[in-house]
């Protein structure tokens, strides 16, 4: 694994609470990773878009409105038509429990909610990217 | 502020102190820290003493309450004579399931209410469009039109319980939705009080639920002050916030320093357009943020009460009405953990605690559950009954700025001053506030500090009880709210209906209206009134304005 992983956190909806998508984009740059950070008011499309455009191994979606069933799981359905079936993603925001395992089942392979350490997830993206 | 003769003897003394006392001490029993920082990074000493404060001269910096600088409060008896209003923040799913609540609250003893809209809304977007996908009354309350507000407040007195929206963007639309409820329902808006946030510009640094770019939105905001102390006295037509701007993660210096700037702002815009500061600025009211580190947060509350007081001063305001401030305290959301919610009760009953002891003229108190979901029925009821045991239990509320006079709390409310005027001259450099919003200036001071904040977190160097220390390993079990399933569908239903039954001809001519105004520089305050009495939507009246104005799009910084 010489090539850097690279990540795109997208956040999806019009939820503006961009705190922790950028807290957690500048940690994976300091983890070492390469970071696009798509900026606010991302729709599934826009999402799918750039993944395919910078070429990345990660998507991470944060969202803190409680949209998170609609939207997470409108690109993982958007990754799985398009074949992007090697991406992994994971997501983090204000997610109850009783939806973290339906979110699994949809393909977000890990949820972060508050409290998170930076370096669980650091050290989630380098177990589990597909490369 | 003390008698040269005395200061020296203190000064003497406390030399004497430190040597013979404190230095030994420290070298047998060191301290638990080598630097005591609060959370601006403001180095804290031992102890503090009047050497500290003696710079500062009592009548002219502390004063008096109810009189000009207002430090220690601006009500000669302050809770001696009325409590602060108890606010609840809330709304979800559906007008009618909010309009229960909002009663639900009303009977366990809230005095004020506040709504939350969902992000649909606060973007002025309807519930059908395509953007609303999956946001349908998630955070807040679905208003879509003068239909719904309608809901929302049916049998609630709104003749004498005040009102605070936090919405924005479409601030101008959504007041216009609450006047013409007023005024079906037989209220004249003379009587009418309460607060629409309508502060833009804290929404390009931090809460981001902007539509319009600066110029415009700024154009909307001097229209509704015109309209605001003309038409509807008893309203505050805008909350400056620092509420967001913190919780984007800020520091206490920044939330004040960020939010007294903007304040400023808007004060020169509506001069600018030739209103006069003793007319507008009484109806100017703030909202900050309740954080954790409890004396600084006093500290904050209090300098800015000074600082504002100072402003609108050199702005050329006469009544003392004009310069002092009045805000509005939430306790902070981001300080909430999702591990052991109940023990935010306590973080809650601090933070709280704090914004009284500021002297704050309403509060609202965070649900337990609140890093979970939105708040369940008992952990609002709760959260409210917190308020009520400081109120009537605590006797915090029986003199006026008790904690006036702290060596310590003084000294800190002074440096806090100091601080915020740095970033003044900071921004000033830029050319004023929004250069530097486009360039970025807010947005970075609070990413830095935010990330800075999470690697303190992170390497236990600052502790967050149940997250990074005294952890357990259960299941949370506290009950989620849920929705009514049905209420997405009956809202896009109403607004289906809602657009047949109405007179179309009457809404077109309304919408064609406001699109010619908005191309002049007449108030639009008169012309959104015409559109939401015919029941044009919320979306139908901001696609006007987009159409006009265009749309902001901010820079992705992080």
């Amino acid at each position: 694994m010489n090539e850097k992983i690279r990540v795109l956190v997208a956040k999806p909806g019009l939820d503006g609470h961009d705190r922790g998508a950028k807290i957690v984009a500048r940690a994976l740059r300091d983890a070492g990773m390469e970071v696009v950070y798509t900026g606010l008011h991302q729709t599934a499309d826009m999402i799918v878009e750039t993944a395919i455009q910078e070429d990345v191994n990660v998507i991470g979606l944060s969202l803190l409105s409680g949209a998170h069933m609609t939207l997470f799981k409108d690109v993982t359905s958007l990754l799985k038509k398009k074949g992007l079936n090697d991406v992994l993603v994971i997501g983090g925001g204000i997610i109850p429990d009783e939806d973290v395992s339906n979110l699994k089942k949809a393909g977000v392979s890990g949820v972060f909610g508050p409290g998170t350490h930076c370096d669980d997830i650091v050290k989630f993206i380098r177990k589990n990217v597909k490369k | 502020m003390y008698d040269k003769k005395k200061m020296a003897d203190i000064k003497k003394k406390k030399a004497e102190w430190n040597k013979d006392c404190y230095s030994k001490h420290i070298k047998k029993h060191s301290e638990r820290k080598k630097i005591f920082n609060n959370l601006s990074s403001i180095e804290i000493n031992s102890i503090y003493t009047p050497d500290d404060i003696s710079h500062l001269d009592y009548n002219q910096n502390l004063g008096f309450p109810g009189i000009y600088p207002f430090l220690r409060g601006i009500h000669p008896t302050m809770y001696r004579g009325r409590l602060w209003t108890m606010r609840q923040f809330s709304g979800f799913g559906s007008a009618e399931e909010t309009n229960k609540r909002y009663k639900y609250l009303l009977e366990h003893g809230e005095t004020g209410l506040s709504v939350a809209f969902d992000y649909p809304t606060l973007y002025g977007y309807d519930t059908d469009h395509q953007l609303s996908r999956g946001e349908f009354g998630k955070c807040g309350v679905a208003i879509s039109s003068l239909k719904d507000m309608e809901i929302l407040f049916d049998g609630i007195p709104i003749d004498k319980v005040t009102t605070s929206m936090t919405i924005n963007g479409p601030a101008a639309i959504v007041w216009a939705f609450y006047i013409a409820n007023a005024k079906n329902r037989g209220i004249s808006k003379q009587i009418i009080g309460g607060t629409i946030q309508n502060d833009i510009l804290k929404e390009y640094i931090a809460q981001k639920s902007f539509i319009f770019p600066p110029e415009p939105s700024m154009r909307l905001i001097v229209d509704t002050f015109e309209y605001g102390f003309k038409e509807v006295p008893r309203w505050n037509t805008i909350s400056i916030s620092g509420y967001h701007i913190r919780e984007a993660g800020s520091t206490a210096i920044q939330e004040l320093a960020f939010t007294l700037g903007d304040g400023v702002e808007y004060v020169k815009w509506a001069i600018k357009r030739g209103l006069k500061i003793d007319d507008f600025a009484p109806r100017l009211s703030f909202f900050f943020n309740a954080h954790n580190d409890f004396f600084e947060e006093i500290a904050k509350y209090r300098a800015a009460r000074r600082i504002w007081s100072q402003e609108l001063k050199n702005l050329g305001a006469k009544k003392d009405r004009s310069m002092l401030m009045r805000f509005h305290t939430q306790t902070a959301g981001c300080t909430l953990t999702a591990q052991q919610p109940e023990i935010n009760i306590a973080r809650t009953t601090m933070q709280a605690l704090s914004a009284v002891l500021g002297g704050t003229q309403s509060l609202h108190t965070n649900s337990m559950d609140e890093a979970l979901a939105l708040p369940s029925e008992k952990a609002a009821r709760i959260a409210l009954r917190t308020q009520q045991i400081i109120a009537e239990e605590s006797g915090v509320t029986d003199t006026v700025d008790p904690l006036g006079g702290s060596y310590y709390i003084e000294w800190l409310t002074d440096k806090m001053v100091e601080e915020t005027y740095k970033y003044f001259d900071k921004v000033e450099k830029f050319g004023g506030v929004i250069p530097a919003i486009e360039k970025g200036f807010f947005q970075r001071e609070i990413a830095e500090s935010a990330y800075k904040y999470q690697k303190e977190l992170d390497k236990k160097e600052r502790i967050m009880v149940g997250v990074n220390r005294y952890q357990m390993d259960e299941p949370i079990e506290i009950p989620i709210l849920k929705m009514d399933e049905k209420g997405e569908e009956r809202q896009i239903n109403r607004l289906k209906k809602l657009r047949e039954d109405r007179n179309n001809i009457k809404v077109e001519r309304n919408l064609a209206n406001l699109k010619r105004a908005a191309h002049g520089n007449k108030n639009l305050m008169p012309f959104i009134l015409d559109c939401v009495h015919s029941y044009a939507t919320l979306g139908e009246t901001c696609d006007i304005l987009r159409e006009v104005f265009g749309e902001y799009k901010e820079p992705a910084i992080y």
